[in-house]
């Protein structure tokens, strides 16, 4: 039952592929301490100079001391509209307040002035979309000045843009998911909503202002001239409006008021699952770096990682003998139980069939699944396909689509094809996918889909005569290989919020316990599986 | 020996004196204010009765409330305790006319060392030296005036009647002579109805060197001596015994002239005979005199009995229940050094002014002597004396015990008032004391420097934003994905935490970082092992190293510009102006009547909002207004 492990510390290669992950680690560290400085100093200096506490102290000040801040979308927009909206602007996450699990959604008003990019709309709607999910109380730390304009045709009109805010939040509130709104800045036009359309609202007195048009617009349109803190200031809206609800001295009032709030939600966590004492693996989590090797393309096993995350590195493998290409099996994670679902190679069709056989099995007994993804994809050629290894395949992908359990997707290697759906990519809603350094996402391999194309064009060019040197071919792939080595690199995902985040491997336990607990605040639907091609 | 006694005291002597009655196997009866309801010593005793109020003079000072208490418990007799009517000798003869036992002197011997003049005289006759001074009738200024002459400057007018320092003053010169006369006499008036004064010679840094005696109404032993040198406005802060310096032939002749004292007056009990000793030039055998005898168990016997072995108050119930003396002069010796510090609620900062309040936390160190008549969740009174605890140590030298005294001292956790710890820790410490150059004056002379507050060491600071976070259990991972959060935490100076790991915290304040780590040995701030313990209650932190440092909490919820009473009063709805009550120039409190609106079928009275002028008036009784409207207005506050 304990997996016992093969992995030499002191080797040569274990030093190599460590030192690779700290490489990596290092990189994404910097994109992440990029987005954490916001605006930057200058605009931090004139954020503080009002009065106001730093964007990330406001989150921590909200929460309890010393809580778990599980941040989603940590390096979102990274490399996007030249750098302008560190972090897309708003900080989200999942932390406790008074020991509830809430989700925290705060602009920051030092990036673009809180302004709404299209990634910023995407993050809050994840944000609002994990909230829902997972039932977490919604706490908007308001301080934005609404849609970026310049960007007004990508954050305004679609089904997912800015209006789905508060669609939310109505659609939440009505499930009874509390929306609580803390104004500490702007909210201006549409953003007049997200406190207008919360359960309670604070307003910091003569900082928060919320109005559906500021005093600029305002004599435009009719010529009266009016002070900010007349037209929507936090008298008004406390005393006269009713828009908000509890007047603010300043920041930490205003926390302090919700945190007051929060205390008063009477909510209870579901006991969904049987929960154990937590314990450590009995293999340092720290040794995943020198495990995984630096090169995608090397095969490992993967219960050297399922050692270094579960409790007691304590793990029930199921159907070990079959379809060996997945691992499949029951562990605990800071005391929850999983089921985890792993690469370990190729998927096969009958990898694909215990799959689907497992989690039929999580799904019966109401208990989350971990899928740690690392795969190329499915087995290709005729004997496969003759055997219908689409039919498997499919018979998973159904399973997981349709399965109510919690997912949480951690990305430990490569996710090529329809490897990505069968291992509950994005699009198959897990509540959480994160990504390790080293993971790398696209339809193929960058040197695959290059050959694709080259075969193409060779035919094309031998159909018509010509002849095409290996040069000139080495010469066409180069882009198409650098473009996919560009765009499957984690930053770029994760700056797209194709995942939520970019983990450390060895905070991988953390990540998972923290997700899993979040999950588990909502409770579990039973299962309704779709039709299974036999 | 008595079936059953009464103890007629509170606080940490009833406590005392039911702990030695328990050993003998003797019931014990406590009374009780109504302040002391829940208190120690009545928890501690077999039976309580209730006395009366919480002031001393519906109480614990209502001889014949005391008096019926025990003959309706049965109990045989009654112990004093020290201070209320330990003293008193119309009490004594109450006692006794009820037929009960007086633990303690006969009221003929208390009658006798009670005016301190007749006292002098009677020793003076017993042969006991007195300090040369005048305590006769004549209380004629000129006369007194001229005693103080014959005397020598400087002398020292004291109250006939005096005790505690009241009504006495010390003259240098003859020019100040009437003046401070006056004022004492007046003193000595007002405190205890008699005006009488004496006149004493003042003596060179003088030490307060007394002598336990036991008497069982015919002889008497003396248990050596105590110096209580260290004293502040004639306050007792630490004892100690033997006294430092003392020789064979000093402590014989003043121990021979303590039981000449005793012997004099037939004493029968606990006593002690206060000398005052010219330390200037060491002691020598002739430079000791009579000051007075406190007829009664002192607040500092724990000293004696640490040297001695002896348990003063069992003797004291032995020789009242009619046995004679345990033991004959020969066989009491001195075993070590013992010092006694006397813990009070005492706002130091403020002047020693007594505190208050309810006792949080209360631990003492291991391995003292902890009297103490008050327990965690206790309340320090304003009724009574705002004594904690008296902590003794006792060790084989002076310097070990002293040692133990500091370290005790240090090891003294108190929370929920505000104590003279810190004040006793520095006078342990203090150079001088430790080498037992000690006089009345030592105190006052160093009082800056003993009562000096010390800055908050960074450390300690770094800790108690820990505890003001909830962190200084360890608990709280604080997991973050990439940095750690800067948390502000409700703090004077703000302070920000960041988690790192459970008990890993860094604390930034004003600046300045500290790495604050929990280990298996408690918490380490940049490397250094703090030893540190804290208190935590809703109102402050308090962290105890080796004194106790507090920090108020600072409410995150306190609402800091609360609402700002705006200058008009405004109509709350529609309605029709009933009545006007205030005129232009009109000063109004907060809450005064300004007119009555009727809307709604009710009748609103509008009040002023805050303290001010009433600027304007600015409608008409009869007047029909809308809601909002401006009804009264008042003049602007200065800023």
């Amino acid at each position: 039952m304990k997996l016992s492990s093969s992995f030499m510390a002191g080797s040569e290669a274990a030093a190599r592929n460590r030192a690779a992950h700290l490489d990596a680690l290092a990189q994404i560290r910097e994109a992440a301490d990029m987005a954490a400085a916001g605006g930057g100093a200058a605009a931090l200096e004139r954020h503080l100079s009002r009065g106001k506490i730093a964007p990330r102290e406001r989150v921590a000040g909200l929460l309890d001391p010393g809580s778990p801040f599980l941040e989603v979308g940590a390096t979102a927009a990274h490399g996007m509209y030249d750098g302008a909206a560190p972090c897309a602007g708003v900080i989200a996450g999942i932390g406790r307040v008074h020991g509830q699990e809430v989700m925290v959604v705060a602009n920051d008003a030092t990036v673009k002035g809180g302004t709404y990019y299209p990634m910023t709309v995407k993050k809050h709607l994840r944000a609002q979309e994990i909230a829902e999910e997972c039932a977490l109380p919604c706490i908007y730390l308001v301080d934005s000045g609404g849609a970026n304009l310049p960007n007004q045709d990508e954050v305004f009109p679609d089904r997912d843009h800015f209006g789905r805010i508060f669609y939310n939040q109505a659609r939440m509130s009505a499930k009874g998911i509390p929306q609580i709104a803390v104004v500490m800045g702007s909210c201006t036009a549409g953003g007049a909503y997200v406190p207008a359309m919360s359960d309670v609202t604070i307003i910091v007195r003569e900082q928060g202002t919320i109005f559906l048009a500021g005093p600029p617009l305002v004599k435009a349109a009719t010529g009266e001239v009016v002070t900010a803190e007349d037209l929507g200031g936090g008298d008004v809206h406390t005393r006269l409006s009713g828009v908000a609800d509890y007047l603010a001295d300043n920041d930490a009032h205003a926390l302090a008021l919700a945190r007051r709030a929060v205390s008063h939600l009477n909510r209870r966590k579901p006991q969904s699952v049987v929960w154990e004492s937590p314990e450590e693996p009995a293999y340092d989590p720290e040794e995943i770096l020198g495990v995984v090797p630096a090169d995608l393309r090397t095969p490992y096993d993967i219960r050297e990682v399922i050692a270094r995350l579960v409790d007691g590195s304590r793990f029930d493998e199921f159907k070990p003998r079959f379809g060996e290409t997945i691992v499949t099996g029951f562990a605990h994670v800071k005391g929850c139980p999983v089921g985890i679902i792993a690469n370990n190679g190729v998927l096969f069709s009958e990898a694909a069939q215990k799959a689907a056989h497992f989690i039929e099995l999580c799904s019966q007994r109401g208990t989350p699944l971990v899928f740690l993804q690392n795969i190329t994809g499915f087995m290709v050629g005729r004997k496969y396909e003759n055997e219908g290894i689409a039919r498997h395949g499919a018979k998973m992908v159904t399973a997981v689509a349709t399965t109510n359990v919690p997912k949480i997707t951690m990305l430990v290697g490569g996710s090529f094809g329809a490897g990505n759906y069968g291992m509950a990519g994005r699009a198959y809603g897990p509540r959480f996918l994160w990504t390790w350094p080293n993971s790398r996402i696209s339809v193929m391999g960058g040197e695959q889909a290059a050959g694709v194309l080259a075969t193409v064009r060779r035919e094309g060019i031998e159909r018509k005569g010509g002849t095409w040197s290996p040069e000139e071919e080495a010469e066409f792939k180069r882009p198409t290989i650098e473009m996919f080595e560009r765009q499957s690199h984690p930053l770029y995902a994760s700056a797209r919020l194709w995942d939520d985040g970019i983990v450390d491997p060895r905070k991988s336990r953390d990540v998972l316990a923290l997700s899993l607990s979040a999950s588990l605040c909502a409770p579990i639907e039973p299962t309704r599986f779709g039709v299974f091609r036999m | 020996m008595f079936r059953k006694i009464l103890i007629a005291n509170r606080g940490e002597i009833a406590a005392r004196v039911i702990k030695t009655a328990r050993k003998l196997g003797v019931a014990t009866v406590a009374v009780y204010s109504e302040a002391d309801a829940g208190a120690a010593h009545v928890c501690l005793a077999d039976e309580a009765i209730a006395i009366g109020g919480p002031a001393p003079k519906d109480s614990y000072l209502r001889g014949d409330a005391i008096i019926q208490a025990a003959l309706d418990t049965g109990a045989e007799a009654i112990h004093p305790g020290y201070g209320f009517l330990s003293e008193n000798p119309d009490f004594v003869d109450a006692v006794e006319a009820a037929g009960l036992v007086f633990i303690g002197p006969s009221a003929s011997a208390i009658r006798a060392m009670g005016l301190k003049d007749a006292a002098k005289a009677l020793m003076s006759k017993a042969g006991v030296p007195v300090v040369p001074g005048y305590h006769g009738d004549n209380q004629d200024p000129e006369h007194l005036s001229g005693a103080a002459d014959s005397i020598g400057y400087p002398v020292l007018i004291k109250a006939v009647a005096g005790g505690g320092g009241k009504g006495m003053r010390m003259v240098e010169h003859p020019s100040a002579f009437m003046a401070a006369l006056k004022s004492a006499q007046g003193e000595a008036q007002t405190a205890f109805g008699n005006a009488a004064v004496l006149i004493e010679k003042f003596v060179e840094k003088p030490r307060h060197i007394e002598v336990q005696v036991f008497g069982d109404g015919s002889h008497a032993v003396h248990l050596f001596e105590r110096d209580c040198s260290l004293q502040r406005r004639h306050q007792k802060v630490i004892e100690e015994a033997p006294a430092p310096g003392m020789t064979e032939e000093m402590r014989a002749a003043m121990g021979q002239a303590a039981v000449r004292a005793a012997e004099a007056i037939g004493y029968k009990g606990a006593g002690t005979v206060e000398f005052i000793v010219d330390g200037s030039e060491g002691l020598r055998p002739d430079r000791f005199w009579f000051m007075e005898m406190n007829t009664r168990l002192q607040v500092e016997h724990p000293v004696t009995e640490a040297i001695t072995g002896i348990d003063l108050v069992e003797w004291q119930l032995r020789v009242a229940s009619g046995e004679s003396l345990p033991c004959a002069q020969s066989d009491l010796s001195i075993t070590g050094h013992a010092f006694e510090a006397r813990l009070y609620a005492e706002d130091v900062p403020a002047g020693f002014l007594p505190a208050t309040g309810t006792l949080s936390h209360l631990r003492f160190a291991d391995g003292c002597r902890a009297d103490t008549g008050v327990r965690a969740g206790d309340t320090i009174s304003p009724w009574y004396d705002p004594m904690i605890a008296k902590i003794i140590t006792h060790g084989p030298t002076r310097g070990a015990a002293l040692a133990q005294l500091t370290r005790a001292l240090e090891e003294t956790e108190v929370a929920g008032t505000v104590t003279n710890l810190s004040f006793l820790g520095a006078l342990a410490r203090h150079a001088g004391f430790a080498a037992g150059d000690v006089d009345t004056g030592l105190i006052g002379r160093e009082i800056d420097a003993l009562t000096a507050e010390g800055a908050v060491p960074p450390a300690v600071e770094a800790l108690a934003v820990i505890a003001a976070a909830g962190l200084e259990n360890g608990q709280g991972a604080g997991f973050s994905l990439w940095a750690p959060l800067r948390r502000p935490v409700p703090f004077e100076p703000v302070a920000v935490v960041e988690v790192e790991a459970p008990g890993r915290i860094t604390v930034e304040i004003e600046g300045r970082r500290h790495l604050c780590e929990r280990r298996a040995d408690g918490w380490w701030v940049d490397g250094a092992k703090t030893g540190a313990r804290f208190h935590t209650d809703a109102a402050a932190i308090t962290v105890f190293t080796d004194r106790a440092w507090r920090f108020e909490r600072v409410d995150p919820l306190a609402s800091a510009g609360a609402e700002t009473a705006t200058d008009l009063t405004l109509a709350p709805m529609p309605g029709l102006v009933k009545a006007v009550f205030v005129t232009a120039g009109q000063e109004v409190a907060a809450g005064t009547p300004l007119a009555i609106m009727e809307a709604m079928k009710m009748e609103h009275t509008m009040l002023a909002a805050r303290d001010g002028v009433v600027a304007e008036v600015l409608v008409t009784e009869g007047a029909q207004v809308e809601a909002g409207a401006a009804l009264i207005r008042l003049e602007e506050e200065e800023a």
